[in-house]
């Protein structure tokens, strides 16, 4: 629908009071982030706390630097990236399918409730050394705890989303002569992109963790490494540089999760 | 005049695991080519459950439904059912969403599409056909779901409450909207409501059931001069009919 052009007085005080506190917004949070970075470096360069230990946020930079051009570093952060990725798309791609097995099939899904309840109370870092025996000590075994972390919630979400499609419209489709196939494609698969949606910034979460996590438990390679690494030898400013780039790219793929569900859901979901 | 459902000596029996429920208990009447007849009742009678009968979603314990001579299972296509809500899909536009019957049974030819689209123009919304549902108001998509019903050239539909979800106000007018769509379009249509002066105002004959197990318990012809449901109700013979068919209820 079209804006009028002709704004009254209240509408346009309404409008820049609107700009305004959206501007107060975005303004606080740089500052903040500015003042947070400001106060650390600060006080590390007069020595109110110990850069050794804290690190500086001069320093961090400094060390990326160094890392990119004397180390691999962009070896690790591929590294990282390819097993979480990796991680994140199979815990994903299997958890939508078992999830669309477990909705089919109500049968199924009582007799496996008891296991996906157990599976998702489990500690998955329990079965690290598991993992490790069976997967060895390398890539392998990292891409799969970050898929054995994803996959029980990419399930339990999905699911959830696909049983919460409406009783209404399915009898209005069954009324039309659908098939459970097209109850399937028509309406629970659709109805359910916004969780979906949901599921897959779960999911990013659970694959760095996962990776992560993994690689703290065996690695020779990558961001958790470097971290892990960082901590023994005492070199701080390597973990904090590091935690920096993980941010850095935990961020960037939420953001285009984000940017995605402007893709496909064209319509309001509230 | 002929003869379009027929429902003959119909009992329903359900199990839950608590109990065995006896839902409708040898049920008859039918319906003529062209009627327009309500069903009322009071509520948890089975109203719905007898238009799930008619609709072939579920098969009757005994007895036997016929349209058109046919059992309902064996013919889906010639059934429109309507909601109590439009139940538009809001992922699809609204042209997408009168699609949508065509889609489930296949029907691929351009002139079924063509069909549709001069149903949404006829009753004013075809200028809607690229909004999203959300972005019509009330009436506007209940008329949108009944035009979808219409799509599939059914010969009989089915409604059920199609209006409980509405304001007051917009509620007079969709039931008006709506009963001179299906007069215009010939069609036979069979209404569930608990809205006594709604199936007055629509009807021409009335069926009033019993509690559960569900039986008819009488049958009323209302034949009120007016050509609308708003028409009817500003009839003084309206109250005579109200007062009669309220009685019957109680």
């Amino acid at each position: 629908m079209k804006k009028e052009l002709g704004y009254s007085y209240e509408r346009i005080k309404y409008l820049n009071a609107r700009k305004k506190d959206k501007f107060t917004v975005i303004f606080w949070r740089i500052a903040l982030l500015v003042l947070l970075l400001g106060i650390w470096e600060l006080f590390a360069n007069i020595g109110f706390i110990d850069p050794f230990i804290a690190s500086s946020p001069s320093r961090v930079i400094a060390t990326i630097k160094n890392l990119l051009i004397n180390d691999n570093f962009l070896y690790h952060i591929g590294i990282t990236l390819y097993e979480t990725l990796l991680g994140f798309i199979i815990a994903v791609g299997l958890g939508y399918v078992v999830a669309l097995l477990l909705w089919w099939s109500e049968k199924i899904r009582n007799i496996l409730e008891p296991y996906i309840v157990v599976l998702n109370s489990l500690p998955k870092i329990a079965l690290g050394p598991i993992i490790i025996v069976w997967f060895g000590s390398g890539e392998k075994a990292i891409i799969f705890m970050a898929f054995i972390i994803g996959i029980i919630v990419a399930i339990m979400t999905m699911l959830n989303g696909f049983l919460a499609a409406d009783k209404n419209k399915m009898l209005l489709l069954r009324s039309f002569g659908a098939s459970k196939w097209q109850i399937l494609t028509k309406l629970v698969i659709p109805s359910s992109l916004p969780t979906l949606i949901s599921m897959l910034k779960i999911s990013v979460g659970m694959a760095w963790i996962g990776s992560i996590m993994g690689e703290y438990l065996v690695s020779r390679a990558g961001l958790g490494y470097l971290i892990v690494y960082g901590g023994q030898v005492f070199k701080l400013d390597l973990v904090m540089a590091s935690t920096v780039v993980l941010c850095l790219l935990a961020t960037l793929m939420y953001l285009l999760v984000t940017a995605l569900e402007k893709v496909i859901i064209k319509y309001k979901t509230e | 005049m002929e003869k379009l459902l027929e429902i003959n000596n119909v009992s329903l029996t359900y199990q839950t695991p608590k109990d065995e429920i006896n839902a409708i208990k040898n049920l008859s009447f039918y319906c003529n080519k062209g009627d327009f007849m309500s069903i009322i009742g009071p509520s948890g009678c089975g109203k719905t459950t007898v238009l799930s009968l008619i609709a072939g979603l579920i098969s009757p314990t005994s007895g036997e439904i016929r349209l058109n001579a046919e059992k309902p299972s064996e013919q889906k296509s010639n059934i429109g059912y309507m909601l109590q809500k439009d139940h538009l899909f809001p992922w699809r536009t609204i042209e997408k969403n009168i699609y949508l019957p065509l889609e489930i049974k296949k029907i691929k030819n351009k002139q079924a599409k063509e069909n549709a689209l001069s149903l949404l123009k006829k009753y004013g919304l075809y200028d809607f056909k690229d909004n999203y549902p959300e972005e019509l108001s009330g009436g506007m998509r209940q008329r949108a779901a009944l035009i979808r019903t219409l799509v599939s050239s059914p010969q009989l539909l089915l409604l059920d409450e199609p209006f409980s979800a509405l304001d007051y106000q917009t509620r007079l007018s969709v039931c008006d909207d709506v009963y001179k769509i299906i007069k215009s379009e010939q069609k036979t249509a069979v209404l569930v409501t608990h809205d006594i002066s709604e199936a007055i105002a629509m009807s021409d004959i009335i069926i009033v059931l019993t509690a559960r197990p569900a039986q008819v318990k009488s049958i009323f012809k209302p034949n009120i001069e007016g050509n609308s449901p708003i028409g009817k109700r500003e009839s003084p013979q309206f109250g005579v009919w109200f007062e009669k068919i309220w009685k019957e209820l109680n």
